[in-house]
């Protein structure tokens, strides 16, 4: 009975900093300024410089993802088919990028990319013309997997390391080419790791604000960028309180999938 | 398969992965080797110098912005490590449901976007007239450590037997002198790897800190944030190649501390 008091301090602090404040944006989002319950502050993503800016955020979210997990997966079954330990060296350092300060790291392809920058420098001294790189979706694509990538090859390592040699051996021996065990064992095995990996790209590229402010200049915003500005630029809590409860559907939505494929944590990424 | 087949595919494996290592590293490189540059080109070497992290050390600004960081990082790992341990305690000698609701209440600021958790706790500052500064970054970055705190001491507390804790008490130790007697040497890796983990998200933090940072408190995060947007300066780069580094020193002690204690 006793011990029990100790998650007292704990229970106070979570319900007085995450509940009591995501409470606020749900009030926040379903009233308008005088306090009068109203749908519009939610219903205004439907206006056209809002549905644009939401599509432009899961396009390029989607996009990035998708090529996120087209690079993670050889390379996290490279890892793992090496047998490089989990304390090893090498899966390290392809993990370590993901405790670096993410603004750093944009800032980092900000240097190269910009007019001024690394890349067009390089071309500049080898005569050849400078690029129009950065203020570009390309360049916010590139700034998302850049960030998000170890995001994705922890998880779909992790479930990788457990999959068991004899049941690669086994579909080998009973005639599967590399295709086919692909297919079959590799693949479904590690889906809890891929849906992790999946939504750990996915959220965070969604709800961006700092890549598109830095790689994408000021003309291209995403839903993110619009969501900050109400609340920092323009202090209208309410419209932005309101987009934010958009976006967390869809945050719901990703967790709910992580619930359904990876019922056992299998695939947490810590 | 033949050997020279095997061997092919060794060196596209090796290629592969040198490919995506230099994708990671090659832009942090640049900025560190540019930190080093003497010259305002980006593209031209103009020699070794240090003068970048000299006016780095001069400019107020930064250093105030670095002092700020430490003290909220030392801060917020240290009282979330407190209060996550003692409510991880807890919760290893509850029962099923009520230990998914505490868990479960920790799961919403690390799976929700952070940009959420940031507006709320905002909107929270100023709805209770709370002035927004050192201290409310502070809270925020508690907020955002706690879960993974709990994560690292819940799997070491799971492993402990309850059995010498109470043999302890039976031999007539105060429950509290048990605890630090008995239970907390096994649980001392998972609280040190948890307050490691706190410091260096919050040395990492950026968005938390940009909407619970009230005017004029700056971390060395929402103070490059600010700079960059007026246009990079190569001192930044030397801030930033200080930040990689003693992030780099950290993450080496929490990854290879807990695991020599394993083996031991």
């Amino acid at each position: 009975m006793n011990k029990k008091i100790l998650a007292g301090p704990y229970l106070v602090w979570m319900i007085g900093f995450v509940i009591i404040p995501l409470a606020l944006i749900v009030y926040y989002g379903l009233t308008d300024r005088s306090g009068a319950f109203t749908m519009a502050n939610v219903l205004s993503i439907t206006k056209p410089e809002h549905i644009k800016a939401l599509m432009l955020s899961l396009a390029l979210s989607f996009i990035s993802t998708v090529i996120c997990l087209l690079l993670a997966f050889p390379l996290s079954m490279i890892l793992r088919n090496r047998g490089m330990g989990k304390g090893s060296f090498i899966v390290f350092l392809f993990i370590l990028p993901m405790w670096m300060n993410f603004l750093l790291r944009t800032l980092a392809w900000q240097t190269l990319l910009e007019k001024n920058g690394v890349i067009n420098g390089i071309l500049t001294a080898l005569g050849l013309p400078r690029q129009n790189l950065i203020n570009t979706p390309g360049a916010i694509v590139l700034g998302m997997v850049y960030n998000f990538l170890p995001f994705m090859v922890l998880p779909i390592y992790n479930v990788l390391c457990k999959i068991d040699d004899n049941t690669v051996n086994a579909a080998r021996d009973l005639g599967a080419g590399f295709w086919q065990t692909l297919i079959h064992i590799w693949i479904p095995l590690s889906l809890p790791g891929i849906i992790s990996g999946i939504t750990m790209v996915f959220v965070p590229a969604l709800t961006t604000f700092v890549i598109s402010n830095l790689l994408g200049g000021s003309k291209i915003l995403l839903i993110g960028n619009v969501i900050e500005q109400e609340f920092m630029k323009s202090s209208n809590w309410n419209l932005g309180s309101g987009l934010s409860l958009v976006l967390m559907v869809f945050i719901l939505i990703s967790m709910a999938l992580i619930a359904k494929y990876d019922k056992n944590g299998e695939g947490s990424t810590f | 398969m033949t050997r020279l087949k095997r061997n092919f595919k060794r060196i596209w494996q090796d290629f592969y992965l040198v490919i995506i290592m230099l994708f990671l590293y090659a832009p942090i490189a640049t900025m560190i080797v540019l930190s080093f540059n003497n010259s305002k080109s980006r593209s031209q070497w103009g020699g070794f110098t240090l003068e970048w992290y000299s006016q780095m050390f001069a400019s107020r600004n930064i250093v105030s912005a670095l002092q700020n960081t430490l003290a909220i990082a030392f801060l917020s790992a240290l009282i979330a490590t407190i209060l996550g341990t003692a409510a991880a305690v807890a919760i290893n000698s509850m029962k099923r449901v009520p230990r998914t609701v505490l868990i479960g209440l920790g799961n919403i600021p690390m799976l929700n976007a952070e940009i959420v958790t940031g507006i709320s706790m905002m909107l929270t500052f100023i709805a209770f007239g709370v002035t927004m500064g050192f201290k409310t970054i502070l809270i925020g970055h508690i907020t955002f450590n706690l879960p993974y705190v709990l994560l690292s001491v819940m799997p070491k507390l799971k492993q402990t037997s309850k059995y010498t804790y109470e043999a302890a008490l039976d031999l007539g130790a105060s429950p509290l002198r048990a605890f630090f007697k008995v239970v907390f040497p096994d649980i001392l890796p998972g609280v040190l790897s948890g307050f490691l983990l706190s410091f260096t998200m919050s040395l990492d933090d950026f968005i938390i800190t940009h909407f619970t940072k009230g005017a004029g408190v700056n971390t060395l995060s929402t103070l490059i944030y600010s700079e960059v947007r007026r246009g990079i300066k190569p001192s930044m780069y030397a801030l930033s190649t200080v930040i990689f580094v003693s992030v780099l020193i950290l993450l080496f002690i929490s990854n290879l501390s807990p695991k020599k204690q394993e083996k031991n």
